[in-house]
């Protein structure tokens, strides 16, 4: 700084020597953690043969925002979570009440398209899981079994999603390499940019960094700041920390119910429930 | 250090020695028939083997000489009309089986198989004949083809069930997530997931059925001649052996061996052949 | 890449509190000038402003408390993070120093001058250029230059004593001088707190940088080679 003799300087002209303007600051992206309700739940319950994992959550997800589902272990949120793209249809016993409503349309009505639905929200699994093809089969196989034939579009859908799962630079000269030839983050990364690839509204993404790690969980982390601000994203971790550096809202399960849904801040620096708070402090679970 | 040996230490190790010597003892008795058997073909066989073997028809009765070539041909188009026919039956059975587990049908399909793989092959040879002979009044290589394709058939759907139940789950739904129905994901993902097994499978299969003598001879009878018609009787390599190996000739004798170590030599073959594909294949699912 | 959004956070705090440094080395600028210069408004919007910095002080401990709880920082960064909410308080309480004396030069001013100002605004360039110094340091992570900084407080320490000495002779000469000389006492006071607080942010500024706690025993330091 440059020192005048025995004047010291305005503040105007102190902070323009540093380069800085008064007041500005680097906003972080996002500016508030409401916006459109992406996904509504009403009353929604699932149960296993009779079983009640999820009782009667009713929560708004918002549109382009990140939000988690933290919780113990088997507190129903990934039961939830898959209920969502209507993975749980997988299960025989599984039953599905309440509404869930994917922006505006219920995706458990009778005659609903369950392949339309699982085009509009996608999912990344907890161990990646690529197929045993190559990295820009993988990529572009949700395209093809949509009946997308034209290469060109396959092609530009490939660089596309690739580029958005912060993967293109390291694989573009090797599409045609076995996806299973990568390392575990970037398989991880090849399942995000698959799941883009069709241009989901939601992304769905149940532990996805619990496999990898530090660095390539950072790298996923990183990629998240850059996916909200094109879909929405819900996130199901027992890692609380990474809850806390990605997510804009939070909502916390306890044994199927949810006990508290807020913004993520608040969450973490005074929750409104004694549970979220012991939960979060460590006292249990 | 010192180690204190008791004598139960002592009878412990006597033990177990015993046992290794007495498993060692019957591996070797497990293979010594393997060896005999390979021993005495290849004794008898190799010194029949000659170019005209390869190449040549059967002479006619009494005339020295000759070969098996149209035998051979004619195995091999009944392998692939087996093939043809058993592959996309047993591997769609297979898949069908594997993705509704629980269905009535699966469950008569799987004992239908079970079943059918213990069924004796001259029983087949029969069943065959019925079906594709009689009606048709005449013997043929389509016929043969059919009853080696039967045969195939519970050996592939079992194989390959087993083999798409290996394929890890989290593929299936990985695929179903995209937007797959489940048709989809078991033909695009789950099939080629399991391939290198599959091949195998199919191949094993069909070094198991090249050696079938039986329903052959009720369906593609035998045929002097070349002949590579399908809706005419066809020389097959086992029935010609067994033709030779009955008759009074030294010469046929011979001849017969030669065959009987071609045959192992083909089987032999396809094993190796399995492994090498397999080996290709796997390049595509491991790093 | 890594980590943008926290290294953004950190821009922020890291701006903030170099608002903060500017606008209160400002207001005790501000607070010295109404006293030579004789101006009773100036003194007053001193007074009135103060509430634009506790504010401020507020907000910066409400973005250090959510960057602790979300981004869970470790080594250097939860140092610097929890150095930053002990520079906002000493911040703020030499924002309160300036209205001290602005307060002081309000009772000051209806009465003519007791003595030409030599020593007090001698302090008050020192101090001034001791919080610049530690602001400096804290954004340069320069610790070299905090040591420096700690050095200086001597030189304030003995303005001080100066003055009280030279004024102890004004009150025993004559009663009639004790109001104002017990007034520039004070301001003398002030300006030796807020080079305190200068010295309280020069030493959280070496914490983060070395991880080397130096409260109360940095006087060996006046020896050290930089």
């Amino acid at each position: 700084m440059n020192l005048e003799k025995g004047k010291p300087m305005s503040p105007e002209a102190a902070v323009a020597e540093e380069g800085i303007r008064i007041r500005t600051e680097v906003k972080p992206r996002t500016q508030s953690a409401e916006t459109p309700a992406s996904i509504r739940m009403e009353k929604v319950n699932v149960a296993y043969g009779g079983n009640e994992v999820v009782h009667d959550v009713s929560m708004d997800v918002p549109e382009r925002r990140v939000t988690a589902f933290i919780g113990p272990s088997g507190c129903g949120k990934t039961t939830l979570l898959r209920s969502l793209n209507r993975m749980n249809d997988l299960v025989e016993s599984a039953r599905v009440t309440g509404t869930i409503r994917v922006k505006g349309r219920d995706i458990y009505a009778p005659g609903t398209d369950v392949i339309d639905v699982r085009r509009r929200v996608g999912m990344v699994f907890q161990k990646s899981n690529p197929f045993p093809k190559s990295i820009y089969e993988n990529v572009v196989y949700g395209l093809r079994i949509a009946g997308v034939r034209d290469r060109a579009r396959l092609d530009e859908a490939c660089e596309r999603s690739l580029q958005g799962a912060a993967l293109w630079d390291e694989v573009k000269d090797r599409l045609s390499d076995s996806a299973l030839s990568l390392s575990g983050g970037q398989q991880q990364r090849v399942c995000i940019a698959r799941a883009i690839a069709v241009e989901p509204e939601i992304l769905l993404m149940d532990e996805p960094c619990s496999a990898l790690d530090p660095i390539a969980t950072l790298k996923i982390e990183e990629l998240m700041y850059q996916l909200k601000e094109r879909y929405t994203i819900v996130i199901v971790t027992h890692n609380l920390q990474q809850a806390a550096r990605v997510s804009d809202k939070t909502a916390f399960f306890w044994l199927g119910r949810l006990v508290e849904y807020a913004p993520t801040p608040d969450v973490f620096t005074n929750p409104h429930e004694k549970l979220t708070e012991d939960y979060i402090t460590g006292r249990f679970g | 250090m010192a180690f204190s040996v008791t004598s139960r230490d002592g009878r412990r190790r006597l033990v177990s020695r015993l046992v290794e010597v007495a498993c060692a003892g019957a591996v070797v008795a497990a293979l010594v028939p393997l060896a005999l058997v390979l021993w005495y073909v290849l004794r008898n066989g190799v010194p029949a083997l000659n170019r005209a073997f390869f190449t040549s028809m059967p002479k006619p009765v009494g005339e020295p000489g000759g070969g098996m070539a149209n035998a051979m041909v004619g195995t091999l188009i009944m392998l692939g009309i087996a093939a043809a026919f058993a592959v996309p039956v047993g591997i769609a059975s297979a898949v069908y089986l594997s993705e509704y587990p629980k269905s009535r049908l699966s469950w008569a399909a799987r004992f239908a198989a079970d079943v059918l793989n213990g069924v004796p092959s001259i029983v087949v040879g029969i069943f065959a004949y019925v079906v594709a002979v009689l009606p048709f009044n005449r013997f043929s290589a389509l016929a043969g083809g059919f009853a080696l394709g039967v045969m195939m058939i519970p050996i592939l759907v079992r194989a390959t069930e087993e083999l798409l139940a290996l394929v890890p789950p989290s593929l299936r739904e990985g695929a179903l997530a995209l937007g797959a129905t489940r048709g989809r994901a078991a033909w695009t993902v789950i099939l080629p997931a399991a391939l290198p097994g599959i091949v195998t499978g199919i191949l094993v299969a069909l070094a198991r059925i090249a050696g079938e003598t039986a329903p052959l001879l009720f369906t593609a009878l035998n045929n002097r001649y070349w002949s590579t018609k399908l809706t005419q009787p066809i020389a097959s390599l086992t029935v010609q052996i067994y033709t030779y190996a009955q008759s009074p000739y030294e010469d046929w004798h011979r001849q017969a061996w030669a065959g009987a170590t071609v045959l192992i030599a083909a089987v032999l073959l396809f094993s190796v052949l399995a492994r090498t594909v397999t080996r290709r294949l796997e390049r595509m699912h491991r790093p | 890449m890594e980590r943008q959004h926290f290294e953004a956070e950190r821009q922020a705090l890291r701006n903030q509190l170099l608002t903060m440094g500017a606008l209160v080395e400002d207001r005790v600028h501000r607070a010295i000038q109404a006293l030579v210069e004789r101006r009773e408004e100036e003194a007053r919007r001193i007074i009135e402003t103060d509430k634009e910095i506790n504010d401020l002080q507020i907000e910066i401990d409400d973005r250090c408390l959510k960057l602790l709880a979300l981004q869970t920082p470790l080594a250097v960064d939860l140092r610097l993070i929890t150095s930053a909410m002990k520079i906002n308080a000493d911040l703020e309480r030499v924002g309160d120093q300036a209205v001290n004396i602005a307060e002081n030069v309000l009772q000051l001013l209806p009465h003519p001058p007791l003595k030409p100002l030599i020593d007090i605004p001698r302090m008050a360039e020192i101090a001034e250029r001791m919080v610049r110094d530690a602001l400096d340091s804290f954004v340069k992570g320069d610790a070299g230059l905090a040591r420096d900084v700690l050095r200086r407080d001597d030189e304030v320490d003995g303005l001080k004593d100066q003055l009280f000495r030279e004024l102890l002779t004004y009150m025993m000469a004559d009663p009639g001088t004790i109001q104002r000389a017990l007034a520039l006492l004070l301001i003398s006071r002030h300006l030796e707190r807020i080079a305190d607080h200068a010295t309280n942010i020069a030493e959280d500024v070496i914490f983060i940088a070395e991880a080397k706690d130096v409260r109360h025993h940095h006087l060996g330091l006046g020896v050290e080679k930089p």
